[in-house]
């Protein structure tokens, strides 16, 4: 048996074997991505973002659970953050997960992000390919702790969940650009301590100043969607995301949350953005693939002694750094 | 970087697990955030893991080393248990080491049962880093 068929049968000990040769080997691995890509695009991504603490694992547990009692079958990613000292990691997020120990329809991983920002790891986005071919209906990505910034779990699912809880930042921080832009659902976790209506108050007054949202893609200034084509956009109701107050230790308001996924899943297929998302998210996907196949090709060529050349040549100043990258890049 | 390390081409993973009824999982932490300083990827799971889970999380997290936190004294009962369901999930090449409060007189039974080295109250956390990247197999 191939380990095509193994990961189409979703064979746990090939699934988890392929895992290691996306993060390890991506090279290698290029070859059954390749052959898996034509089973893909079946699975709904959700992916759940927030700062350190607001309890993203523990609500990825209820929420697994909750679909699990609508029989979907479901295949959870864990990022945590790589040391920048060691290279190590401490992945904990399985300690939250006891409940479904055993259940063969769910499959977990652990990723540390290995020196990728953004609040992912570099291979996650192969890693829910293969989680999508092996015929998972179901894979909830849940990032590293973030701050404002790591906003690229956008380019990978189709519904993003921003966790909060109460007490962590005033209005201002509420109206920041970046992680709470991305919100396609808001939960306000740790419902029942204090200070829930001033954090429901602040993310309310932030959506309603923020009606007229376009898309919302990750826009790269000189990206591959510059040279297509611009798609029509749809003249619909925007979506509101909806802010849903949970107790995710006790399951408290995961029904609501439930409900809201599945509200924006609808809400998507029904006016063909879960279309559009791809398209948008497969661009990015392309221009990632591009720069790195460029950037290869072009160390490649470059002469050591050329290089090590110019760098002296900068550090003292007898060059600025703009022409020799022009010279580097010029090829008589 | 010396001789063992360059041959290590990919990361290696641990499961640092606690079985049985015990909660002091002091030791384990300790132990995990030493791994991590050693530059491995702990995947850590807390305390009253039974078999089942372990070797599952072992499986799914395709990992290396599972090392084990054993303070109760059911090590006998709960190793080879834990052994056997690795086993069934076909990890046979999973480096186990355990570490705890074990009688010197149980150590060899444990080594029959595979577990590959015992780690006693006061052992350096440097000693386990390299045990474990002097033995770990990686394919």
């Amino acid at each position: 048996m191939t380990q095509l068929d193994l990961i189409l049968q979703r064979n746990r000990r090939a699934l988890a074997r392929q895992i290691s040769q996306l993060e390890d080997e991506p090279l290698e691995a290029r070859e059954i991505l390749r052959q898996l890509y034509p089973y893909t695009g079946r699975a709904y991504v959700i992916g759940l973002t927030g700062a350190p603490g607001t309890g993203k694992s523990t609500l990825v547990n209820a929420l697994a659970k909750a679909y699990r009692a609508l029989a979907k079958s479901i295949a959870i990613i864990s990022v945590d953050p790589t040391s920048p000292f060691s290279g190590g990691a401490i992945l904990g997020d399985r300690i939250r997960l006891n409940d479904l120990a055993g259940d063969p329809n769910i499959f977990m991983r652990s990723m540390a992000t290995r020196g990728n920002l953004g609040g992912l790891a570099r291979a996650t986005a192969d890693v829910v390919k293969l989680f999508d071919a092996a015929g998972f209906e179901v894979i909830i990505i849940e990032t590293v702790g973030v701050g404002q910034a790591e906003v690229e779990i956008v380019s990978l699912a189709h519904s993003v969940v921003v966790v909060e809880a109460p007490g962590l930042g005033d209005e201002v921080q509420a109206i920041k650009a970046g992680l709470l832009e991305i919100a396609d659902i808001f939960v306000v976790n740790k419902a029942d301590r204090e200070g829930v209506p001033r954090t429901v108050a602040a993310l309310e007054m932030m959506l309603q100043a923020n009606l007229n949202r376009a898309a919302r893609v990750i826009q790269s200034a000189n990206g591959l969607s510059h040279l297509l084509p611009s798609v029509e956009q749809n003249s619909i109701a925007p979506w509101q995301p909806p802010i849903c107050q949970t107790i995710a230790t006790t399951s408290t308001g995961i029904d609501t949350l439930l409900s809201a996924l599945i509200a924006h899943q609808t809400y998507q297929q029904l006016h063909g953005l879960r279309h559009q998302r791809e398209r948008h998210r497969l661009i990015y996907e392309m221009e990632q693939l591009l720069k790195e196949q460029l950037w290869t090709n072009f160390m490649s060529q470059v002469p050591p002694a050329q290089l090590h050349d110019l760098v002296t040549q900068v550090t003292t100043r007898q060059l600025d750094p703009y022409t020799a990258v022009e010279r580097l890049t010029f090829r008589p | 970087m010396n001789d063992n390390q360059s041959k290590i081409k990919n990361k290696i993973r641990v499961l640092v697990a606690k079985p049985g009824l015990d909660g002091h999982d002091r030791g384990a932490k300790v132990v995990a955030q030493a791994l991590r300083d050693g530059g491995m990827e702990v995947i850590y799971t807390g305390i009253r893991q039974t078999p089942d889970m372990i070797a599952e999380a072992a499986l799914q997290e395709d990992v290396d080393v599972v090392g084990l936190s054993i303070l109760s004294g059911a090590h006998l009962t709960l190793i080879p248990k834990i052994m056997a369901r690795l086993q069934d999930n076909g990890l046979t090449d999973v480096l186990v080491v355990v570490g705890g409060i074990i009688p010197p007189e149980d150590i060899p039974i444990l080594q029959q049962a595979g577990v590959s080295a015992v780690f006693g109250p006061g052992t350096s956390t440097q000693d386990i880093i390299k045990f474990i990247q002097d033995n770990v197999k990686q394919s």
